[in-house]
C-alpha cells in the first residue's frame, strides 16, 4: 500500500474511534458538559491534559524549532514543562477544592466582583481564540500535506469532527477522546524517534542516543557543533551564542512557565477530577505524559538536523535521497543551485537551500506575493542553463524574505522517511498530527463555551436559567465558536503565529498573579487585584502590539544588553501585576468575612465539596 | 429533568469561626507544613530550571555528562526530569500530610463527642 492509502486508513479509523467515544460518553447535564461529572480518574485526566496541552505546534513544530535554535530551544522545553510545577504546587489542588467550573468563576468569587469576573472572561476568551485559530489551521495543513487535499477542505473536515464530539459529549466526551488521541500522537512521535536513534547511534532510547557516539565515531552533539561551525551557524550546544542572550532566554522561559500555569484550558482540567488528592496525582500524570514527548523532541531535533545536513551537503541531483524528492514538492525544502550542481547548505550568502511560502510575505518591510513554486524552480533552472542570460536567480529574493534553509516543520514530518521507515508509520505521523491539533482545539472550544455560557450567561445575565436552558446555551456557543475558529483557519489573519506569545504573556501577566494571591493571601482585596490585572494586561499588550506591529525597538530597561523580546515581556508584566497589587493592598480594605471563609475552605483539604449539582454550587 | 437533585444541601464551605480552637490550631499546623513543603520544592524548581538551565548554563557547559555538555543537558533533559520528580514528591508528601490532618481532625471530633456525652451525664 502507498503512504496515501495508509494515511486514509489511519485517519479514517482514528476519526471513527473519536466519534464512537463521543457517542458513548454523550452527556445530558451541565456538570458532565463542563467538568465531566468530576468522575475522571487521575491517570486518564493526566493523559487528556497532556493531549489537550500538546498542540499541532508541539507535535509538528517544536522539534523543528529546537533543531534550528539548538540550546536556546530549551526555553520552550523548560517553559512549557516548568509551568506544570507551578500549576501543581500553587493552583491545581486549591482550584479543585474551590470546586466550580471555570477560572473566571474563581476570580469573580474570590475578589467578589463582576468587574474582575468580566476581565477574566475576556482574557480567557481572547487567549483561547488565538490558540484555537492556529489549531484549525494546523488540521488543514496536515490534511493538505498528507492527503493532498486543499487546506480549506481539511479545515472544514476538522471543524465537522470537533463540532460533533464537542457538542455531543462536552467535557466528558472531550476527555475520553483526548485519552485516545494521546495514544495516537505519542506512538506516532516515539516510533520515528527511536528508529532514527538506532540508525545513527545504535541506542534505542533517544534520550541516551542524544548523548552518545555516532556509529561512525564521535559524539553526536560534538559533531553537530562542528557542522554548525563549518556552515557558519551559531553553535548547537553552546549557551547564549547566537541571537538569544541570557536575559532574553530567562524572561521567555519565565513567561512561558507562568503563562502555562495561567492558561484557562489547562487549569480547567483540574476541575474534572474526583478530589484534591486526585488533582495532585493528575498534575503528576499530566507532566509525566507530556515529558515523554518533550524529552524525545530534543533528540529528534538533533538526529534529524545531523541526518539532514549529512545526507544533503555536497550531493549532486542524482545522489539526493528520496525523502528530499518527496518533500521538495511541498515547498518545505527547495534547492536553488548556483551552477556548480552540488547542493550547499550554509548560513551565508552562498546558501542554496530554501523553503517556499504561498501568500503574502514581507521583504524589506514591503509585502509581496511569490509566484507559484513551479515558476520559481523553472525560472531558476533557466537561469542556470542559460548561464545567467535568461530566467531569474531567485536566491537573493528568498534570502531577503527570510526563507533561507528548509521549513522547520520538515524535521518531524520527514523524520520517518529519513529513517527509511515503512509507509504505515509515515501515515501514523499524519494521524498523530491531526490528533494533536484536534484534541487541543476541542479543549479550547470548551473553555470558550464555558466562559460565555457559564460565566456570562448563567452567572451574570440570567442566573435563574434552567439546567436544560444552560446546556442548550453551552452547546450553541461551542457550535458558534467552532465556526468562528474554522473561519480563522480558512482565512488566517496574519497575526496568528505571533499571537501565541500574546496568549502566554497575557495569561502570565493577568491570571497567574491574581489566582496565586487569591489563594495565598487573605488580605488582598478587590481593587488592588483588579488594578494589578489591568496593569499586567495593558503593559503586556501594549509592548507586544507596539513592537510587533508598531515597529517599536525592544526596551532594555537600562539594565540589559539587548532589548527584551515580546515573547518574554509577560514575565515583566507579571512582576508589575504582583508589584501593583501588593503595594496597593494596605491602602484598601481587606476582603469580607465570606471571602476569607472561602479562602480558608480552599486551603483546608477536609470537607471537600461533594460532586454537587450545579444548582447549589453555582448559586452559593 | 435528567440531572440529579441533591438529597440535602450541606454547606459547601465549612465556617471556620464555628470550629473549636483545637481544630483551628490543627488547620494552622497543616497550612504551615504545606507552605514549607511547597517552598522547598519551589526553590529546587527555580534552582534547576532557571538556575542550571539558564543562568549558569554557560558555566555548566564546560562540564560534560557523557556526550552532553552539562548546561545543554539541563536545558533540554535534566530540568524536565527534575520537574516530573518534584510534582511526584509533592503529590506523595501532601497526600500523606492530608491523611495525617484527617486523622487529627477525626480524633478531635471523637474527643469532643465524648466530652459532650460526659457533660450530658453530669
Amino acid at each position: 500500500m502507498t503512504v496515501r492509502a495508509w494515511t486514509f486508513v489511519f485517519v479514517g479509523v482514528s476519526f471513527s474511534i473519536y466519534l464512537l467515544i463521543a457517542w458513548l460518553s454523550r452527556v445530558r447535564d451541565t456538570k458532565g458538559f463542563y467538568v465531566a461529572g468530576r468522575g475522571v480518574p487521575a491517570a486518564a485526566n493526566g493523559m487528556a491534559t497532556a493531549a489537550d496541552w500538546m498542540s499541532a505546534a508541539s507535535f509538528i513544530s517544536m522539534a523543528g524549532l529546537i533543531s534550528f535554535m539548538g540550546y536556546a530551544g530549551g526555553m520552550y522545553l523548560m517553559g512549557w514543562t516548568g509551568g506544570y510545577v507551578l500549576l501543581a504546587l500553587l493552583l491545581a489542588p486549591y482550584l479543585r477544592k474551590f470546586g466550580h467550573f471555570t477560572v473566571p468563576d474563581f476570580i469573580g468569587d474570590r475578589y467578589d466582583s463582576d468587574v474582575a469576573r468580566l476581565v477574566a472572561v475576556v482574557s480567557a476568551v481572547f487567549v483561547s481564540f488565538t490558540y484555537v485559530a492556529g489549531q484549525m489551521r494546523g488540521v488543514g495543513v496536515v490534511f493538505s500535506r498528507f492527503l493532498e487535499v486543499d487546506i480549506n477542505v481539511g479545515v472544514m473536515i476538522g471543524m465537522g469532527i470537533v463540532f460533533v464530539y464537542a457538542t455531543l459529549g462536552g467535557m466528558k466526551g472531550i476527555t475520553w477522546t483526548q485519552v485516545a488521541q494521546y495514544w495516537v500522537l505519542i506512538t506516532a512521535f516515539l516510533i520515528p524517534a527511536i528508529a532514527i536513534s538506532i540508525r545513527l547511534t545504535g541506542q534505542p532510547l533517544p534520550q541516551v542516543g542524544l548523548g552518545s557516539q555516532l556509529l561512525d565515531g564521535g559524539y553526536l552533539l560534538a559533531k553537530l557543533d562542528q557542522i554548525h561551525a563549518d556552515l557558519g551557524f551559531s553553535s548547537y550546544t553552546a549557551a547564549f551564542d547566537g541571537k538569544w542572550d541570557k536575559a532574553n532566554v530567562f524572561f521567555v522561559t519565565l513567561a512561558l512557565m507562568a503563562g502555562t500555569a495561567g492558561l484557562p484550558h489547562v487549569i480547567v482540567r483540574f476541575y474534572t477530577v474526583k478530589s484534591v488528592r486526585a488533582a495532585r496525582w493528575s498534575a503528576f500524570w499530566a507532566l509525566f505524559f507530556i515529558a515523554l514527548l518533550y524529552l524525545t523532541a530534543p533528540a529528534t531535533a538533533a538526529f534529524a538536523r545531523y541526518y539532514m545536513v549529512d545526507s544533503l551537503q555536497g550531493k549532486t541531483a542524482a545522489e539526493l535521497p528520496s525523502w528530499f524528492r518527496n518533500w521538495e514538492k511541498t515547498g518545505l525544502i527547495l534547492w536553488l543551485d548556483d551552477g556548480d550542481r552540488k547542493l550547499r547548505y550554509s548560513a551565508g550568502e552562498d546558501n542554496e537551500v530554501f523553503s517556499y511560502k504561498a501568500g503574502e510575505i514581507k521583504v524589506n518591510g514591503q509585502k509581496i506575493r511569490l509566484p507559484p513554486l513551479q515558476q520559481i524552480t523553472a525560472g531558476h533552472q533557466e537561469w542556470i542553463t542559460s548561464g545567467g542570460t535568461q530566467g531569474h536567480d531567485w536566491r537573493p529574493m528568498l534570502r531577503q524574505a527570510n526563507l533561507s534553509g528548509p521549513d522547520r516543520d520538515i524535521i518531524v514530518l520527514a523524520t520517518p522517511e529519513m529513517a527509511e521507515l515503512a509507509a504505515w508509520i509515515i501515515a501514523l505521523v499524519a494521524a498523530g498530527g491531526l490528533a494533536a491539533a484536534l484534541s487541543t482545539a476541542s479543549g479550547l472550544l470548551l473553555v470558550i463555551s464555558s466562559a460565555v455560557a457559564h460565566d456570562v450567561y448563567a452567572r451574570m445575565i440570567h442566573p435563574d436559567a434552567s439546567e436544560k436552558n444552560r446546556l442548550l446555551v453551552g452547546r450553541s456557543v461551542i457550535g458558534v465558536a467552532v465556526v468562528i475558529a474554522g473561519v480563522f483557519g480558512i482565512f488566517p489573519p496574519g497575526f496568528v503565529s505571533q499571537v501565541v506569545a500574546f496568549a502566554f504573556g497575557l495569561a502570565a501577566a493577568s491570571f497567574f498573579p491574581a489566582i496565586v494571591l487569591g489563594i495565598f493571601s487573605k488580605r488582598v482585596g478587590t481593587v488592588p487585584a483588579v488594578l494589578g490585572m489591568l496593569t499586567g494586561l495593558f503593559f503586556t499588550s501594549y509592548y507586544i502590539i507596539a513592537s510587533v506591529y508598531g515597529g517599536m525597538q525592544p526596551w532594555t530597561f537600562g539594565m540589559f544588553e539587548r532589548g527584551i523580546s515580546p515573547q518574554g515581556i509577560g514575565a515583566i508584566g507579571m512582576a508589575l501585576n504582583f508589584l501593583v497589587t501588593l503595594i496597593l493592598t494596605p491602602l484598601f480594605p481587606a476582603p469580607s468575612q465570606a471571602v476569607k471563609d472561602l479562602v480558608d475552605s480552599v486551603r483546608e483539604p477536609e470537607g471537600e465539596a461533594p460532586a454537587v449539582a450545579i444548582e447549589t454550587a453555582a448559586e452559593h | 429533568m435528567s440531572y440529579e437533585k441533591p438529597q440535602s444541601v450541606e454547606p459547601i464551605f465549612p465556617q471556620p469561626e464555628h470550629l473549636s480552637p483545637a481544630v483551628q490550631a490543627s488547620l494552622r499546623r497543616y497550612w504551615r507544613s504545606n507552605v514549607k513543603i511547597m517552598g522547598v520544592l519551589l526553590v529546587i524548581w527555580a534552582a534547576v530550571g532557571l538556575g542550571c538551565g539558564v543562568l549558569f548554563a554557560d558555566v555548566l557547559n564546560k562540564l560534560n555528562l557523557g556526550g552532553y555538555p552539562l548546561g545543554f543537558w539541563f536545558a533540554q533533559q535534566g530540568s524536565i526530569i527534575v520537574f516530573v520528580i518534584l510534582i511526584l514528591v509533592y503529590a506523595v508528601a501532601l497526600n500523606r500530610l492530608d491523611a495525617r490532618h484527617h486523622a487529627e481532625i477525626e480524633a478531635l471530633k471523637k474527643r469532643s463527642l465524648k466530652k459532650g456525652r460526659a457533660g450530658g451525664e453530669e
